[in-house]
């Protein structure tokens, strides 16, 4: 079966400019440097990484909602990265995407009807009052909120209500490709469940396609068939959860995945490994891997030679040029999957 | 605690449930939210029941004079001066007295208030349309579009608006410029005046959506496949509704003052229209002996500058309840 996505060296370089009036350009912040990967119809893939990371940015670009610097997105087959007008409109029908903020990403002065009704306003679908009003209470069903709620205005809604309307919204055009940007990392604890929840039984009963973001791996484990990680603009490894939690071989999803809170209290501690030193300034990244100044394994190839990704004998693709050996893995108490 | 063990991942349709945090607490809409603060301010709410029966006397202004027994503003009456010819002071008759060539002031000043309430809401909706589109579009696209157009502004800001009036009333005083498209009188106020207030609904406008621009919505909506007029217009624009009628409420007063200014300078509305500002430019050389002519338009304009003054502070308060004073 040919991917549902193909996406091939994208990047994206925000500019820094200096001056006011005459504005120079000072350098550039390496949001995406160079990712490349496929979505297959039908998975889940987990895209993870620390904040900052280029998550956000890889996502909005796929959407095209940012102009990739360079690089192409395919969407079944076809290459999306420069379409205009009538054809964009049309693709964008296929691809949806629930945001990170359950508070911006709600028009505040339109009632939940009108968001919700938004896409079939924008596409000419369920004309007539009537029609669109019961498709609109229909999705909201759906997703778990009360019908009669369609004339009130988002700030009566709590957080997880509010990603319940997002979800509502981004459903309604039946898109084969859903971008779930961290949707459940602004909600309280007790709520993330119920939204992860409700977007793996959405998944089941649309059939749908989805890319899951998250800064923490053990949203992302549940929920996802494959896994990417990312560091500073790049894919460091990439491979099926079930190879990735077991045997990581990148030290920074090592790193990761002994960060994961642990549910054994007597675990405490000895299990926990965070990483050392802050992430580097996209804006100036590290040359070469951009890992090697907080890699335990670093050595002087790492700053002078760039690792690919490789496919590695566990399982997934890392770029390491000294990727972490089972004992390591023992060491450093990731919790082996199960 | 951990989010990650399946055992916070319940089986089966955990998230389908209804979750209705909202109770019964009644629907509440922006409007009726503002409205509740609003009715609590009595200044305001008094400042906007003044404005209310202006805009009906200015409307029914013939009903008015004719109701209350006055002649009609622009009936000469020479009998009513006295040999001198300096006009008569207030009178049962003629309750404001009358002026040089015997027209009832009370009458005038009745109609007056249409040329006021024209200029201040007219101009200043014009101002604000033009302000409030060219400000969406810098904010929206930015780049040079915005550079153009935020240049352009500060060269109209640097104009200096009554020598431009002045100007513009004496080039266009016989027939009219731009191929009459600017009529001497009212339609040249309503110019100088759409002319001059624009600039400040665009900087504020533009300042609003430069940072609306970057909200979540703003891409959701995109994301759909949404037109950047939609966006701009039924996303970002209801946004920004409250600013807008804030600082138009605030723009009238200054508007009709500006009005009033060149009546007096004697550009604009001319005699026998009678506007408050060209009542008082005439009654200037005969004060001492007719006080009644300069001081009831003025009364009228200083009620009026002021009732649109507290209504735009109470509209302030009311629809951004963050201001405290
Ligand atoms: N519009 C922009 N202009 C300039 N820099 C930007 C812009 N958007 C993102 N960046 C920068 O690009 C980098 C990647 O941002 P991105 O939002 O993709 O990160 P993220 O992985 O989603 O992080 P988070 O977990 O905080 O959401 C950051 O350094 C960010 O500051
Ligand atoms: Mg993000």
């Amino acid at each position: 079966m040919s991917p549902l996505v193909e996406v091939r060296d994208l990047v994206k370089h925000f500019p820094i400019t200096k001056g006011i009036v005459f504005q120079r350009r000072v350098g550039a912040v390496q949001a995406v440097d160079g990712v490349s990967f496929d979505i297959e119809p039908g998975e889940t893939l987990g895209i993870v990484g620390e904040t900052g990371c280029g998550k956000s940015t890889t996502a909005r670009l796929i959407m095209r909602l940012l102009e990739p610097t360079s690089g192409r997105v395919s969407f079944e087959g076809e290459d999306i990265t420069h379409l205009k007008g009538s054809r964009l409109k049309a693709v964008r029908r296929e691809m949806q995407m629930i945001f990170q903020d359950p508070y911006s990403s709600l028009n505040p002065r339109k009632t939940i009807g009108s968001i919700i009704g938004e896409p079939f306003a924008i596409h000419g679908l369920e004309k007539g009052e009537g029609e669109r009003k019961r498709a609109v209470q229909e999705l909201m069903e759906t997703v778990g909120l009360n019908p009669e709620h369609y004339n009130r205005y988002p700030h009566e809604f709590s957080g997880g209500q509010r990603q319940r309307i997002g979800v509502a919204r981004a459903l309604a055009l039946k898109p084969k490709l859903l971008i779930a940007d961290e949707p459940v990392s602004a909600l309280d604890v007790s709520i993330q469940a119920q939204v992860l929840n409700l977007l793996r039984d959405l998944q089941r009963e649309f059939g749908l396609t989805v890319v899951f973001i998250a800064h923490d791996l053990s949203v992302v484990r549940h929920m996802c068939d494959r896994v990417a990680v990312m560091y500073l603009g790049k894919i460091v490894e990439i491979g099926p959860g079930d190879a990735l939690y077991g045997f990581p071989r990148h030290p920074y999803t090592g790193a990761l995945l002994s960060a994961v809170p642990v549910a054994d209290p007597s675990h405490h501690g000895q299990a926990r490994r965070l990483l050392s030193g802050d992430v580097p300034s996209p804006a100036n990244p590290p040359s070469a891997c951009r890992f090697h100044t907080r890699c335990p394994k670093a050595q002087e190839l790492c700053s002078t030679r760039e690792p690919l990704l490789e496919e590695m004998d566990s399982g997934t693709r890392a770029a390491c040029h000294f990727p972490l050996t089972r004992e390591e893995v023992g060491e450093i108490g990731v919790r082996s999957a199960g | 605690m951990s989010i990650g063990g399946a055992e916070v991942l319940p089986s089966g349709g955990g998230g389908l449930e209804f979750l209705d945090m909202g109770g019964d607490i009644a629907a509440q809409s922006p409007l009726q939210l503002f409205w509740r603060r609003f009715r609590q301010d009595r200044v305001a709410l008094a400042s906007g029941g003044f404005i209310i029966f202006l805009i009906v006397l200015a409307i029914a202004a013939p009903l008015v004079v004719k109701g209350l027994g006055l002649p009609s503003p622009y009936t000469e009456n020479p009998n009513l001066t006295d040999s001198f010819g300096s006009p008569l002071g207030p009178t049962a008759a003629h309750p404001f007295g009358v002026d040089q060539l015997g027209e009832d002031v009370m009458s005038r000043v009745i109609y007056g208030t249409r040329v006021s309430l024209e200029v201040g809401i007219l101009g200043t909706g014009i101002a604000a349309v033009i302000g409030v589109v060219l400000g969406l579009i810098a904010g929206f696209y930015r780049g040079w579009v915005d550079t153009l157009l935020s240049r352009f502004t500060d060269v109209v800001l640097s104009i200096p608006i009554l020598v431009l009036g002045l100007g513009i009333g004496a080039a266009c005083a016989v027939r009219g410029c731009l191929k009459g498209s600017i009529q001497p009188g009212l339609g040249e106020i309503l110019f100088i005046i759409a002319l001059a207030n624009w600039t400040y609904m665009y900087r504020i406008v533009r300042g609003l959506v430069l940072s609306l621009r970057e909200r979540e919505f703003v891409d959701a909506s995109r994301a759909l496949g949404a037109s950047d007029a939609r966006i701009m217009f039924r996303e970002i624009l209801p946004n920004l509704v409250a600013p807008i009628i804030v600082y138009s409420s605030l723009l009238i007063p200054s508007n009709i003052l500006l009005e009033a200014a060149l009546s007096f300078l004697g550009v604009g509305v001319r005699p026998p229209t009678a506007s408050w500002g060209q009542m008082i430019a005439s009654a200037t050389p005969i004060f001492n002996t007719a006080w009644w002519y300069m001081a009831f338009p003025g009364i009228a304009l200083l009620l009026t500058v002021l009732a649109f003054n507290l209504l735009g502070d109470g509209l302030q308060d009311a629809l951004n309840p963050r201001t405290t004073r």
